[in-house]
């Protein structure tokens, strides 16, 4: 396609328009194939958004910088949608005050887990350090993580990489992990859902239950708070 | 709709300005979350129905979350720039990465149910 510029496609391909509406096809499409194949959970909308959109990029030649000035209108409402999270928690608010010990119990655990385990797998691999320092942060909410990142001195880019990552493979991995354990507890699957996997594991949760969805919602806000302190902590004891 | 869209956005806006104005590293949104929260809370307690827009701040609320898998979308597509580290270390990184994500939601979730049973609520469906 870029053999033969047209203008019309020399404008398009460069206004926010297009970038903006392709993005929204895709996810329609992708997400229709999720809804019919019953939220199958290799089915995930964004993972497989991710790879058609990153397709059509490659393929006509389009740098992400122009994609993201499309792009960047859907992801600006990321932070709304955080707030938004309060919502679902109110409704369900007398379900979370009672489930008030499991949740910190759960928290600290999760969160502890979570740090721990991937630094130690990542040096198990053998790893070198800055990449292990870089995914130490990788199940809490991208923003959240590259300010983590970038506090202890590891780059901000590798631990977007490892977020979204991270959140793809919680949101296809809760469901059949819950199921096989045979764990009928909402709250306990949405709160794991949404501390492994941040948003992309809230979304999951909020497909299958609103319930859910609500726990996970409240397991990423309080990660994202606990695991910042976290983070640097461990670092400097397991890392060195 | 305007008004409720322009309540989340003050919250978040506020938030960030916490954040920054404290140094905090916690997210804004985080901090305007807990805001909407406390809004809520004190508007069904001490705000008269009757002054309240006709839409409440919920339908939009939902509306936002019913599309929060979307939002991620173009986060996603960015990991493309960094295709030469995946080229290098992916497989490694995607090992680490998945074994670490199945023992935070055993850990998690193993740790909630227990703790809830010891309670005496019981594991099972709870609606």
């Amino acid at each position: 396609m870029t053999d033969s510029p047209q203008p019309l496609w020399v404008y398009l391909s460069q206004s926010p328009l297009l970038w903006l509406t392709v993005t929204l096809l895709v996810f329609v499409v992708a997400n229709l194939a999720s809804e019919l194949a019953g939220r199958n959970p290799l089915m995930n909308p964004v993972l497989h958004s991710i790879w058609i959109v990153s397709s059509v990029l490659y393929l006509t030649g389009t740098s992400y910088p122009t994609y993201f000035q499309g792009a960047q209108f859907i992801h600006f409402l990321l932070g709304p949608a955080t707030v938004a999270l309060a919502a679902p928690l109110y409704e369900h608010r007398k379900l979370v005050s009672a489930a008030l010990l499991p949740m910190l119990a759960a928290l600290i655990v999760g969160s502890v887990t979570a740090i721990v385990s991937i630094i130690l797998l990542a040096e198990l691999v053998g790893l070198p350090r800055e990449v292990v320092l870089a995914l130490a942060p990788k199940s809490v909410t991208a923003g959240v993580a590259m300010g983590i990142s970038d506090a202890i001195g590891a780059n901000p880019a590798v631990t977007v990489v490892a977020t979204v990552m991270t959140g793809v493979m919680g949101a296809i991995l809760v469901s059949p992990i819950m199921n096989w354990l045979g764990i009928s507890d909402y709250r306990a699957r949405g709160f794991a859902a949404g501390l492994a996997s941040h948003g992309l594991g809230a979304a999951r949760a909020f497909q299958v239950n609103q319930i859910a969805g609500a726990f996970a919602g409240m397991a990423m806000g309080l990660n994202a708070f606990i695991t910042s302190l976290l983070v640097p902590v461990m670092a400097k004891l397991l890392v060195g | 709709m305007i008004a409720n869209l322009a309540l989340i956005l003050l919250c978040q806006l506020i938030g960030e300005a916490v954040v920054r104005g404290a140094k905090l590293v916690v997210p804004g949104p985080v901090i305007g979350m807990g805001l909407l929260f406390v809004y809520l809370i004190v508007r069904d307690r001490y705000l008269s129905s009757e002054r309240e827009p006709k839409q409440k701040v919920e339908a939009t609320a939902k509306g936002l979350l019913a599309s929060l898998a979307l939002l991620f979308v173009p986060a996603g597509v960015g990991v493309t720039q960094n295709l030469d580290l995946i080229a290098d270390r992916g497989i490694a990184i995607f090992l680490a990465l998945t074994v670490s994500v199945i023992a935070t939601l055993l850990a998690t979730v193993l740790t909630f149910i227990m703790i809830s049973r010891l309670m005496g609520s019981g594991g099972e469906s709870t609606d």
